[in-house]
């Protein structure tokens, strides 16, 4: 374990030092996704000068669901990266060169997607998070300030099984990055509301069975105190830990079993 | 003119291509217009009318847009970018082709591919599902048309031009990024600009990324009427005309001081 992640570390850092080679672009590219993410969340700011709340739930209530999501979302960004590059790693035919090396094949693809520049997103997560706690009255106690912890660390447990899982759909379709996005972006977009405003199929598949409700919306009705308006018990409000587990294993298991029936495309 | 028709043969087939990209690329725009429509419903729970939209007026907005996401091209277009990046560009330059004219020409026959494939079917399922609008006047349809084709120019001329900064800044990515974010925010793809308080509307009318996305939406919508139309297809074609002539000096000035990279 300590090998694998002084590899990580290793594999990580030539890539950052090479991203830092053009640094005005650099500087512009950090910019960037701070902007883009930003913008992402003034989308928000303009929909709520329409109304004082959007099914029951309140602006800085709203910031919250999606500072916590953008958080998750952003730090798995950039510690496993999205992957992107996995679908051209099977295309080209790369995938075999990365089965030949004498350590674990998750761990190479994970270090050869990494972009420092996602910190950009991570710092406007950080920035809407403290907008949402300026505005909200939260009474922290010590169960709500761990319920914030574990949430953003199961939150991005769930997100890097789905990337993980969706990923290996490229093993069968050669190309898949898109449909994976679905489920990755999707999800995230998903989870920045309340997911009581989806239409029932829409909820069951990307809430429940793709768990995007347990990312965020389970766990911040505790913290914001606020009822559950779809009724479900009380306990789906502490299951997040469980479900990110239940996830990553699922994903372990579907990464392993594809890797193991792989056939190169031979080009 | 035979050439330009053949270059944008090939725009067309360059992504027919790839029919299974395609068929997941669609069902994202498909999950994504669910997603956006169930957000603005939401907002219908306080209100009947915002901006002139009723819920039918935004869901159609929600489902159009999604249809016209790749058919302008909105997001990752930086073939140009990397063209200039790895040296290619000086082939390019010494085709007797106009740069210009033979990105336009492909590109025009890329958006129709992605009009029909990516554009129509998310559509067609959204309006199945939810309560979409379509135009009482037959005659809209032509003048989406004329619309969505003006929307498809401003909006290559503005990607052309920021692709063209990587002459000077020898990497795409972050300028390209920011270039997408404005756009997006202000063509009204994000949210409708009839949404955005009115000062803000304000400015994102004046600047040229309405054209991209908005404008093909009110005239759908019917929502302006006769010489108001004329007034929004005019807009339309002006900003086209005014980026490409702004991409033609770009152009001209970056092939001056080139220098080729790499080989």
């Amino acid at each position: 374990m300590a090998d694998a992640l002084a590899l990580y570390l290793r594999l990580v850092g030539a890539q950052a030092r090479s991203q830092l080679q053009y640094r005005m672009s650099f500087v512009l590219d950090v910019t960037g996704v701070f902007l883009v993410t930003f913008l992402d969340f003034v989308a928000v700011l303009i929909l709520f000068e329409n109304v004082p709340s959007l099914d029951g739930w309140t602006l800085h209530e709203v910031a919250f669901l999606y500072a916590c999501t953008c958080i998750s979302f952003a730090v798995v960004d950039l510690v496993i990266g999205h992957l992107d590059l996995f679908p051209r790693m099977i295309r080209e035919g790369t995938f075999d060169v990365v089965l030949i090396r004498p350590r674990g094949s998750l761990l190479q693809v994970i270090a050869a997607d990494f972009a420092l520049h996602r910190l950009g997103r991570v710092l406007q997560g950080g920035v809407v998070f403290a907008y949402a706690l300026g505005g909200l009255d939260i009474d922290w106690d010590p169960g709500r300030v761990a319920m914030v912890g574990v949430m953003l660390v199961a939150g991005g447990l769930i997100f890097a099984a789905v990337w993980i899982a969706g990923a290996t759909i490229a093993f069968w379709t050669v190309d898949g990055g898109e449909f994976t996005n679905t489920f990755t972006y999707g999800g995230n977009f998903l989870s920045q509301y309340p997911i009581s405003i989806y239409g029932e199929w829409v909820r069951r598949f990307l809430a429940f069975v793709v768990p995007m409700a347990f990312v965020c919306y389970f766990p911040s009705l505790y913290v914001l105190d606020k009822e559950d308006t779809l009724g479900f018990p009380r306990a789906f409000q502490f299951a997040s830990p469980l479900v990110a587990v239940a996830a990553a294993i699922v994903a372990g298991v579907v990464w392993t079993r594809a890797v193991r029936r792989y056939r190169s495309v031979g080009s | 003119m035979r050439l330009y028709w053949e270059i944008a043969r090939r725009g067309y087939g360059r992504y027919a291509a790839y029919p299974a990209a395609t068929l997941a690329g669609a069902w994202t725009n498909t999950v994504f217009g669910f997603l956006q429509a169930y957000i603005l419903l939401a907002l219908y729970e306080h209100r009947t009318d915002i901006g002139g939209y009723d819920p039918s007026d935004a869901v159609t907005y929600v489902w159009l847009a999604q249809a016209l996401l790749m058919t302008v091209f909105i997001f990752n277009w930086y073939e140009l970018s990397l063209r200039i990046r790895d040296g290619n560009i000086a082939t390019d330059l010494s085709r007797p082709l106009d740069p210009l004219w033979y990105w336009l020409a492909f590109d025009l026959g890329r958006s129709l591919y992605h009009l029909v494939f990516r554009g129509i079917p998310p559509f067609v399922v959204g309006m199945l599902v939810f309560d979409v609008r379509l135009p009482e006047n037959p005659a809209t349809w032509l003048l989406l048309v004329v619309s969505i084709a003006l929307a498809v120019v401003v909006s290559f001329a503005f990607r052309f031009l920021y692709n063209l900064a990587t002459f000077w800044l020898l990497d795409y990515r972050g300028v390209s990024r920011i270039a997408v974010t404005i756009s997006a925010l202000f063509s009204g793809f994000i949210v409708p600009l009839p949404f955005f308080p009115d000062w803000l509307e304000a400015v994102a009318r004046v600047l040229p990324f309405a054209a991209m996305v908005q404008i093909p939406i009110d005239v759908f919508l019917e929502q302006a009427a006769g010489a108001e139309i004329a007034g929004l297809l005019l807009l339309q074609a002006a900003w086209a005309a005014i980026l490409l002539g702004l991409a033609r000096l770009v152009l001209r000035t970056a092939i001056q001081r080139v220098v080729v990279q790499g080989g």
